[in-house]
């Protein structure tokens, strides 16, 4: 099994459109959607959904008001002020369960949680893991890893044998969850200096969780200066520009029209993303299959 | 006043938002800007502000004197996050899942555990020509982002203006940062993702019970799907900022529309006096 993860520090730099697009050109695959709090790529693959499970995950606290002394010790101890006039606020509260084991009265118990859903979906263009988080839930994370291994699975029974990854933005738990094992990363980033220290932040994620990472440089000719620093700051690092794409508002287009913009225009940015596709299959090929 | 702006999809806009706002309002308010993007912060790029005072972000996990400990596995039972196993005459910790809830040492009967801080990142403040700034690092390979969310909070100063830069999406970080707001600026751009994410942190922002309006930024290409939606839910959209390739420059060299274009100063204080009237109405409605 060999997976392919996209990824890219700073939020909307195109990764769900590169994506997208990897999906209409790779043969025998499935599609993850690892950016469980704000997926999109469904809405590029006119999925049908096939399964729909709950996601639970966690534990917030319940204060049974009869039972309770209002001695005030579980609002003293909670250390993330989830407890106020001897209510929990679920909110704030992150389950570690300590009120429950402390309240003199047992006034306290934990209830399991349902922090979301999960779906696995046909597409042309193979099966759709993704998930939706709860509004303002915790532990995304789990859930990211939960797509991972339904994605794994369905692989595994269909004889497929790649996974392709839509990641979160950032670099935080769920970025990690979307990272640990993969065979590659593909980081998208654009010639601001924003794009440019976030994609730093994140190449450093990469190389501390041991992942193989390539660069492709989006937006390109917003600023050269920037994209030029870009390549000698990758080159000096000895990572590998995977592609540089043009901005056109074909990408735009295309989203507007719920199509992979490779099955939507055969203009320069759809044949950009073509030859990374290429450059990117090329070495999935060629790593190891026991990762 | 706390005004936060989110996004729920990354890259629509938040911090050219955020900064040119507390430019905007410098000279007539009390400005902080807090970016709580812990995992990609990106504020002090376009604000180059003079750094004056730094602290660790830590959080408290066990160290465990085994001279005391009889390995009666208490901690690994109370633990919720498994960041404790016993196993035989061993103890393990696993700092990295440890959220700091200190119940381990509070119930270890023997008081054999300890706490320690670990760090997971940095806060740092100072100020940018007029403007009171203040910002949080996660590490790199750290996983939890909400710890330095909180530390940054602690510097919101309880006079004045305070913006939050909050980070994509919805899940934990965003609560964390934009809790305790009186109005969340939702910055979105008019395209299918811009419009399901939008969804998301409405829904979001109402869960927390906060005031609500949208920037439309990049407006001009896509669709009308947000524009729909926003009429729909009776939400206002305060501000829109066309897709301009001279503007997306600007921030790609990290120069903020306030300074770049300063026509646009006028924008985001009428904007600013839209969300006080929002506010202001909302707090007479819930007194009476």
């Amino acid at each position: 099994m060999r997976e392919l993860v996209v990824l890219s520090g700073k939020g909307g730099t195109g990764k769900t459109t590169i994506v997208g697009s990897f999906a209409a050109l790779a043969k025998g695959k499935v599609l993850a959607d690892c950016d469980v709090d704000a997926a999109d790529l469904h809405l590029l693959l006119s999925p049908s959904e096939r399964q729909k499970s709950e996601f639970w995950s966690g534990q917030v606290a319940y204060i049974d008001e009869e039972r309770c002394t209002q001695c005030g010790l579980c609002q003293e101890l909670c250390r993330f002020n989830a407890i106020k006039d001897f209510r929990v606020d679920p909110i704030s509260c992150e389950g570690c369960s300590f009120c429950s084991h402390i309240c003199p009265a047992e006034a306290i118990t934990m209830k399991e949680n349902m922090s979301g859903y999960w779906f696995i979906s046909d597409t042309r263009y193979g099966p759709l893991v993704h998930a939706r988080l709860g509004i303002a839930q915790e532990n995304s994370g789990k859930l990211v890893a939960v797509v991972r291994q339904q994605a794994k699975q369905i692989a595994e029974e269909g004889g497929k044998d790649l996974i392709i990854s839509d990641g979160p933005p950032g670099i935080g738990c769920p970025v990690i969850s979307s990272l640990s094992g993969v065979n590659l990363a593909l980081l998208v980033t654009e010639p601001t200096l924003s794009g440019m220290h976030d994609l730093e932040r994140v190449l450093g994620v990469c190389r501390h969780f041991g992942v193989l990472a390539l660069v492709c440089i989006n937006k390109c000719d917003l600023n050269e200066e920037n994209t030029r620093q870009i390549e000698s700051q990758c080159l000096g690092q000895g990572v590998e520009i995977a592609g540089r794409i043009p901005f056109d508002n074909i990408v735009t287009q295309s989203i507007v029209q719920g199509v992979p913009l490779v099955e939507y225009s055969n203009g320069k940015v759809s044949r950009e993303i073509e030859r990374m596709w290429r450059t990117l299959s090329a070495i999935l090929r060629n790593s190891s299959k026991e990762k | 006043m706390i005004i936060s702006v989110a996004s729920g999809k990354g890259g629509t806009g938040k911090t050219l938002v955020a900064t040119s706002l507390a430019l905007s309002l410098k000279d007539s308010h009390k400005v902080t800007l807090l970016d709580c993007d812990v995992e990609e912060p990106n504020d002090h790029i376009l604000m180059k502000p003079k750094i004056t005072g730094s602290e660790p972000v830590l959080i408290s996990v066990p160290k465990v004197d085994e001279s005391r400990c009889t390995y009666c596995g208490k901690c690994a039972q109370v633990c919720a996050y498994h960041a404790i196993a016993v196993l035989g005459e061993h103890v393990l910790t696993f700092a990295q899942l440890c959220h700091g809830c200190g119940a381990c040492s509070y119930l270890c009967p023997e008081k054999a555990i300890s706490e320690e801080p670990r760090q997971t990142g940095v806060v740092e403040w100072g100020h940018s020509d007029g403007v009171e700034f203040v910002h949080g690092k996660l590490t790199v390979g750290e996983a939890m982002a909400p710890p330095a969310i909180r530390k940054v909070k602690e510097h919101a100063s309880s006079d004045g203006v305070v913006i939050i830069d909050v980070p994509p999406g919805t899940s934990c970080p965003v609560v964390e940062a934009i809790k305790d707001s009186d109005f969340c600026l939702l910055v979105t751009e008019p395209t299918p993702f811009g419009l399901n994410d939008l969804i998301l942190a409405v829904e979001t922002v109402r869960q927390l019970n906060i005031p609500c309006g949208v920037v439309l930024n990049r407006a001009g290409v896509g669709d009308a799907g947000v524009e729909e939606y926003c009429r729909k839910e009776n939400i206002p959209i305060l501000l829109t900022i066309p897709l301009d390739t001279e503007i997306a420059r600007l921030y790609s060299r990290g120069i903020t529309l306030a300074e770049g274009m300063p026509q646009w100063k006028g924008s985001f204080l009428t904007l600013f006096e839209r969300i006080q009237e929002i506010a202001s109405e909302r707090v007479s409605r819930i007194k009476r």
